[in-house]
């Protein structure tokens, strides 16, 4: 089994997400980074899959030099190759960065071999475009179902569980396939020690892309009118119990 | 020339979802003075025709193909880009929801045409021509951002819940449009369904307690548990806890989780980081019990009790059973 999976380095805010003076980014001054759950996820699952199949797994980013950081974390947790496709500041739409992605797996695969599962998280963190994954798929000519909930592989068969309104959803896609996973399909490892050590090891390759820019393009981004709450406070401690039955009751929750 | 509202439906049944796209459909179409036209995939939801219409849908395109029986990503998405190719509409709209956005990612990515999802408002002065302007939702909806789809046929998916559904009936017409399928798009399909087993669920469920990190381990949400029986509730939780392994992914409440809206939401050690508050933030009221005044969920809740949980919600529990004579 030959898995790459695509990831996206986004900034882990914590109570409010402030934004730039000019409206054009989030302020990540005094924040930390991460990927999205759902791409942790699909990372945990391709090194499920590679350590019961056998195989290699291969994380991908195109984002700012300092999303090495994003493929270090994959690495240490299984992950035993990583590419990086350079773009300066800012974001790429989500056209021109599936249009980068399948061209620089093109690329990789022509030079080794074919990847049986390419995964995607089933939307990014930030940008919440719900597409690049598909239109990367459709671009590398692969099935892709996204929302996946579950993921096994039998012979060259890749097996989606996915919920559904009625249920759970079973899709059967031939490999080589694509798929977008989604958080709850496993518990993600921690890093180890070693797996720490073992990913500084790791030589990141730099794969340059060029794409031209789609029709989607940003204006600016702006808050969403917040909550502004008078916070009533019941109590202090056990002692509260009585006012918050009586508030129970006032909701018509507790009868 | 017109508006083109995808219907989703699941084998034969439409959504709620698709019920506000006919309406937000309705008013782009009548502002650009065009008309109102549907979509629907597969034969098994022709009769979806008479609900586009009691919504204002003027013409419901049908796409037919033996194998549109049950739903396919690529297989609807192809269908779809037909339809789009042979109607030529100005914009096309598709639900929020999990299946609406692939549907349109789907399409999109055949058309070689940019999408926006989950938009939550559209330009008032927009007439056709140029850009599309619109608001859409990013980070689960903690974030906004104003966008424009620049392209001849404008793709996008409405956030769901923003605009109520009404009716406004006119008299219907169907066309017919036969998709040719080739064979790699007939690989995802979902071949098999294990039916849901009835009940309240997180989503719907009127009360929810939930708890945090401050839990501190799997057994410690017995009394959580408790609560949420007494109340005729369940219990909800964050991501520190399914990180954790304290409970399962399915009880988790956020960008990644669950949107829930109950009548109650009790969040009992829980900071109330944005990711997690998108997923609450539509609770009518919301409840915290926190150590930390300061918790951001505190001052954002309507109403807090500063203490300890593990003292709080036992108290809360045995105040309900004095009060009931138990
Ligand atoms: C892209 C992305 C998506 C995410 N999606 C989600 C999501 O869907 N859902 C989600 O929940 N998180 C999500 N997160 C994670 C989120 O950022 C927070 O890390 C998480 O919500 C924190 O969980 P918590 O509030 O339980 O823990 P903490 O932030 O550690 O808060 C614990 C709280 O418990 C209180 N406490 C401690 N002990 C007690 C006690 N004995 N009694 C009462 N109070 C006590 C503390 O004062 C504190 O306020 C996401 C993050 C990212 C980057
Ligand atoms: N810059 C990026 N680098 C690598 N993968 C990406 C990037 N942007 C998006 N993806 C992948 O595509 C998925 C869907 O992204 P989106 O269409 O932005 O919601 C993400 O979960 C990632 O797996």
């Amino acid at each position: 089994m030959n898995i790459c999976v695509c990831v996206k380095r986004v900034p882990a805010p914590g109570a409010r997400i402030n934004i730039t003076d000019d409206g054009q980014a989030v302020d990540t001054a005094f924040l930390g980074f991460t990927v999205s759950p759902h791409e942790e996820c699909a990372v945990e699952q391709a090194v499920q899959l590679v350590e019961k199949h056998g195989g290699e797994v291969t994380v991908l980013t195109l984002g700012p030099a300092e999303a090495e950081e994003q493929l270090r974390t994959a690495l240490s947790v299984g992950a035993t190759k990583a590419v990086l496709v350079p773009i300066a500041e800012g974001d790429w739409d989500p056209q021109r960065t599936a249009d980068a992605i399948a061209s620089v797996i093109g690329e990789i695969e022509s030079a080794s071999q074919p990847f049986d599962l390419v995964l995607f998280g089933n939307e990014s963190a930030d940008s919440c475009g719900y597409q690049v994954g598909i239109r990367a798929a459709l671009k590398l000519g692969r099935p892709i179902v996204n929302g996946a909930k579950g993921l096994d592989v039998e012979g060259t068969t890749a097996i989606v569980r996915r919920e559904s309104d009625a249920g759970q959803d079973i899709y059967k896609l031939p490999m080589p396939a694509a798929v977008g996973v989604k958080e709850g399909i496993n518990l993600p490892r921690y890093p180890t020690m070693k797996g720490r050590l073992a990913s500084k090891k790791v030589e990141v390759q730099r794969k340059e892309s060029s794409a031209n820019a789609g029709g989607l393009k940003m204006v600016t981004l702006q808050r969403p009118p917040e909550r502004v709450s008078n916070t009533q406070i019941l109590g202090t401690g056990p002692e509260a119990a009585a006012a918050v039955v009586d508030l129970l009751e006032e909701l018509g929750v507790f009868k | 020339m017109s508006v083109l509202a995808v219907i989703e439906h699941d084998r034969g049944t439409i959504t709620s979802a698709s019920l506000g796209v006919l309406t937000a459909g309705r008013s782009l179409a009548k502002q650009m003075g065009t008309q109102l036209e549907a979509v629907t995939i597969g034969a098994n939801a022709d009769a979806l025709s008479a609900v586009a219409a009691a919504h204002g849908a003027t013409v419901t395109h049908q796409a037919h193909h033996a194998a549109l029986v049950d739903f396919g990503p690529e297989a609807w998405g192809e269908s779809l880009a037909q339809v789009i190719r042979a109607t030529n509409p100005q914009v096309v709209i598709g639900t929020g929801t999990e299946r609406g956005h692939e549907i349109i990612a789907q399409a999109a990515a055949r058309l070689d045409l940019p999408a926006a999802m989950n938009c939550t408002e559209f330009d008032e002065s927009f007439t056709g021509a140029g850009a599309l302007r619109v608001v859409r939702t990013r980070w689960g909806g903690s974030l906004m951002e104003q966008a424009e789809v620049d392209a001849p046929i404008k793709l996008v998916t409405l956030a769901n819940h923003v605009v109520e559904p009404s009716e406004s009936p006119v008299a219907g017409s169907t066309t017919t449009h036969d998709v040719t399928l080739d064979a790699s798009v007939l690989h995802s399909f979902v071949v098999d369904r294990v039916e849901r087993v009835a009940g309240v669920t997180l989503a719907t469920s009127p009360v929810v307690v939930s708890g945090g990190r401050g839990v501190g381990s799997a057994e410690a949400f017995a009394p959580l548990e408790e609560l949420a029986g007494l109340l005729g509730g369940v219990v909800g939780c964050s991501r520190a806890v399914t990180n954790n392994g304290w409970r399962n992914h399915t009880d988790q409440v956020g960008q990644t989780g669950t949107r829930i809206a109950p009548d109650i939401y009790i969040a009992c050690g829980i900071s109330g980081a944005i990711q997690h508050w998108v997923g609450a933030m539509a609770s009518k009221n919301i409840l915290a019990i926190n150590t930390d005044k300061e918790a951001n969920i505190v001052t954002k809740a309507g109403y807090a009790v500063i203490g300890d949980l593990h003292k709080v919600v036992p108290a809360i529990s045995a105040e309900i059973r004095r009060r009931r004579g138990q």
